[in-house]
């Protein structure tokens, strides 16, 4: 059992959780991910570690309510346990001195993007940020990533915060702007619709970008295969060959697809699961 | 004297098994077992025994069955075979024991498997919990004299690696990777041919020995094998097994509803979706599946298809029936609960409808021709044999690899052409001193008892490698 000493709701429908987990605080790097089952019956769901403090011995995650798991896992309350936790699972994201980097991230994706553009910056990169999310109350980590970057820039889908639009007009507008190479490397995290359009936009401009995949996902060892994703043309598997992948190898479609495999189940799951709590 | 008659496994009757996911074979009773136990001839010299990889005084069990003295015979069983209840039920005894047995060659030879779970059985259910309990021997963890080994994985090389051990005396944690210690005994094979509650009966045993078992554990990530000798522990059992999946490579692969055994019968067995949505994992089954191989994943997936609701299950194999490497018993069990055959058949490719579920297979016919390498017959593909079969699902069951990500995590381990860790087969040494390895992970997939004799192996060579360097 793992205690969960710390959780809050920074947003709406999101769910911060500190968690107890010594081994993984001591080892994990950035782009890592762990695995947990709530309970008994629980589903094994992947969710990456935004933030980590090794003399503590916890790891901070931020989870979006989408389904039943993490629906029933936003009924959780400091003190609570968590039945399984495993990791850290995946390749660390690849961190170095690359020059300028734009991080791009929506929704939940900002947790993901955290550590890797803390770690950007303590490489002494110059960090140039585009978050978005589909109104004020949806913002995550906004100081957070202000204070780690050199330039700042923050949509909203609504408007009713930062500029009205999408990160991709953010990014079209620089790129229209600028006159040198915006940046030498892009991140991009976010729904997969969003990493989709903004890789085919860097592609335009030649600006090799990284993106971070989130396919179903079993066991998370490279046991199952659930989570294979075409990347240039080769099978790999987002849990031991990933997350991390070059975004313009990605077979976008045939992501969308499979993320969608289970919807009929997932809605079949969540009625049952609302069910029991109102009977 | 009368010929008493192999007695027949009382089984549950086909048409009602394949709606639910309880027991196959049911068991010998009493008196079936010691009537089978009367046909051993008790060999002076048992041919039986060479056939066994963990070497089990069969003619010395057999006899104590027929004397009534249970309590002797799962004592004599228990001596080699620290899981037998497992052994009993998913043992390929028709290859191993029971071909070499004296009574074969004119007549049918001892049912020397479905003797050892009816023992097996029987000592479960006269150990109660509480009695496991009181025998877990304590531990002392703290204590410098005693030597700590660690066991990766907990599939059947890592468990008995670990019993034998602790038997010996030292201190052994086991890691595991999952959320539940087993292997492929647990995620794999499914709960109708082998039910989970045994193999818990099982790994608590393996626990009362004084063993101690961390799930949630992913050496390599978590921890690596380095830093488990930074952390004490003097030697080091890897039993990863082959967790690799392969698939067939060919165009539609990745289409929805394609799965790779291991994801589906982890799904289903694991994760218990055959229960959804009580429990929280789904899985997605139409009419028409087919399942590509022929081995005891394939039969397995096959079965399980029907258990979830397919109204047509079919295996596509390039070879012919004589090659399928399943075992007898569970490709006549698959026949009878309707599973399909295409023998002499490959994929060729998947098509999609619109939303990528798949929805058809090209399939080629073939032919054997020469033998190969490994003397089996190759299967040629015949010209412009193309057909379609309609499929709302496939599982692909053509074979696992060796886990690649311990192999991988640890600098200078020597490895072979398929990724399997390079041991010494009598001894499990790598080529790093202290570090052993044995079960799928050094052969590729194998068989359960296979793992569990590399098990026993190495943890003998541990205790003299330990008795060495001391
Ligand atoms: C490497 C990785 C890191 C992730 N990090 C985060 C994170 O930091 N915060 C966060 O909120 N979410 C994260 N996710 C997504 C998260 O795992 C899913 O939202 C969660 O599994 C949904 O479970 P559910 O039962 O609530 O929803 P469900 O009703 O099961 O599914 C809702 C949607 O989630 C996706 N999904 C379902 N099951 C899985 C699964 N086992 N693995 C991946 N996706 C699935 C599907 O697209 C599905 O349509 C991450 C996913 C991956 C692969
Ligand atoms: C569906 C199916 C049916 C089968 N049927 C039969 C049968 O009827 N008869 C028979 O004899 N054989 C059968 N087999 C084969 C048999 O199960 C295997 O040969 C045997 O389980 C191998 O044992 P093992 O201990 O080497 O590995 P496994 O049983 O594979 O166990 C390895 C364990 O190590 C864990 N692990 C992996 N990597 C790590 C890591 N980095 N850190 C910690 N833990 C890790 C895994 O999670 C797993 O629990 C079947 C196999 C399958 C898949
Ligand atoms: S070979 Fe057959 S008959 Fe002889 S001891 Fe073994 S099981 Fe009994
Ligand atoms: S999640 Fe099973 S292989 Fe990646």
């Amino acid at each position: 059992m793992f205690k969960i000493l710390g959780k809050t709701e920074p947003a709406t429908n999101i769910n911060k959780f500190i968690i107890e987990v010594p081994e993984i605080a001591k080892k994990v790097l950035p782009g890592q991910f762990v695995i947990l089952r709530l309970h008994e019956k629980g589903e094994r769901i992947p969710i990456t570690i935004a933030d980590k403090d090794k003399e503590k011995g916890t790891i901070t995650l931020f989870v979006q309510e989408v389904g039943k798991t993490t629906t029933e896992m936003g009924r959780l309350k400091t003190g609570d346990a968590i039945l399984d936790v495993v990791g850290p699972l995946g390749v660390p994201s690849h961190i170095e001195n690359f020059g300028t980097v734009l991080c791009v991230a929506g929704g939940v994706g900002v947790a993901v993007m955290y550590p890797i553009a803390k770690a950007l910056k303590e490489k002494n990169n110059k960090v140039i940020s585009v978050l978005g999310a589909r109104s004020k109350s949806f913002v995550i980590l906004e100081n957070e990533i202000k204070n780690i970057s050199d330039e700042f820039y923050l949509t909203t889908d609504d408007g009713s915060y930062g500029q009205k639009g999408f990160v991709s007009d953010v990014l079209k507008n620089l790129l229209a702007t600028c006159h040198s190479p915006l940046a030498n490397i892009v991140f991009a995290i976010g729904p997969v619709p969003m990493m989709k359009v903004v890789s085919e936009i860097t592609k335009q401009h030649n600006l090799k970008t990284i993106v971070s995949l989130n396919p179903v996902m079993v066991d998370g060892t490279g046991m199952c295969g659930a989570c294979r994703v075409s990347i240039g043309g080769v099978t790999k598997f987002a849990c031991v060959d990933g997350p991390d992948f070059d975004g313009h190898l990605v077979n976008w479609n045939e992501l969308t697809c499979r993320l969608s495999l289970f919807k009929q189940k997932e809605k079949e799951s969540l009625d049952y699961y609302c069910k029991l709590k109102s009977a | 004297m009368e010929k008493i008659p192999r007695q027949k496994m009382p089984v549950q009757n086909a048409k009602a098994r394949v709606k639910n996911f309880a027991s196959v074979a049911l068991g010998y009773t009493e008196e079936q077992a010691i009537l089978e136990a009367k046909r051993c001839l008790q060999c002076k010299k048992p041919t039986c025994i060479e056939g066994c990889p963990v070497e089990i005084d069969i003619p010395g069990f057999i006899k104590k069955i027929a004397e009534q003295n249970f309590e002797e015979a799962i004592k004599i069983l228990k001596d080699k075979n620290n899981l037998p209840a497992i052994c009993g039920r998913v043992c390929p005894q028709e290859t191993q024991c029971e071909i070499k047995c004296v009574l074969t060659k004119k007549y049918e030879p001892v049912a020397i498997g479905r003797l050892e779970r009816f023992i097996a059985d029987w000592g479960i259910e006269q150990i109660q919990d509480t009695r496991y309990k009181k025998q877990e021997k304590p531990r002392t963890m703290n204590n410098e004299q005693q030597t700590k080994i660690a066991v990766v994985g907990s599939g059947p090389a890592g468990l008995t690696c670990a019993a034998d051990l602790a038997k010996m005396g030292y201190n052994v944690d086991l890691f595991e990777s999952l959320h539940q210690p087993g292997g492929v005994l647990m995620y794999g094979i499914p709960e109708f041919r082998l039910p989970k509650k045994i193999v818990e009966y099982e790994i608590n045993y393996v626990k009362s020995l004084g063993v101690s078992i961390s799930t949630n554990v992913l050496i390599g990530k978590t921890k690596t094998v380095q830093e488990l000798f930074d952390d004490g522990y003097k030697a080091v059992f890897i039993g990863s097994g082959a967790g690799l999946p392969q698939f067939l490579g060919i165009p539609g692969e990745n289409l929805n509803r394609i799965y790779s055994a291991n994801e589906f019968l982890t799904r289903v067995n694991l994760m218990k979706a055959y229960l959804f949505p009580e429990y929280d994992t789904p899985i997605n089954i139409g009419r028409n599946v087919v399942v590509f191989g022929a081995g005891n994943v394939a039969m397995d997936s096959a079965r399980v298809s029907l258990r979830l609701g397919a109204d047509n299950v079919t295996i596509i194999y390039r070879r012919t029936e004589k090659e399928m490497p399943a075992r007898l018993e569970e490709i006549e069990n698959a026949k009878e609960e309707g599973v399909k055959f295409h023998l002499l058949t490959a994929p060729v490719r998947f098509i999609g409808d619109e939303n990528n579920n798949v929805i058809k297979v090209e399939c080629l016919k073939m032919e054997l021709g020469e033998p190969d390498a490994s003397g089996r017959r190759r299967p040629v593909p015949i010209q412009n044999s193309e057909f379609i079969i309609d499929i709302d699902t496939a599982v692909i069951a053509i074979g696992q690899n060796p886990n690649p990500l311990i192999p991988r995590t640890i600098p200078g381990l020597q490895l072979g052409k398929h990724g399997n860790i390079i041991t010494d087969e009598k001894t499990g040494a790598t080529s790093i001193p202290g570090i052993f390895a044995g079960g799928d992970i050094a052969t590729g997939a194998a068989t359960v008892i296979e793992a569990m004799g590399a098990g026993k192996r190495a943890a003998r060579a541990i205790n003299e490698y330990l008795k060495k360097s001391n």
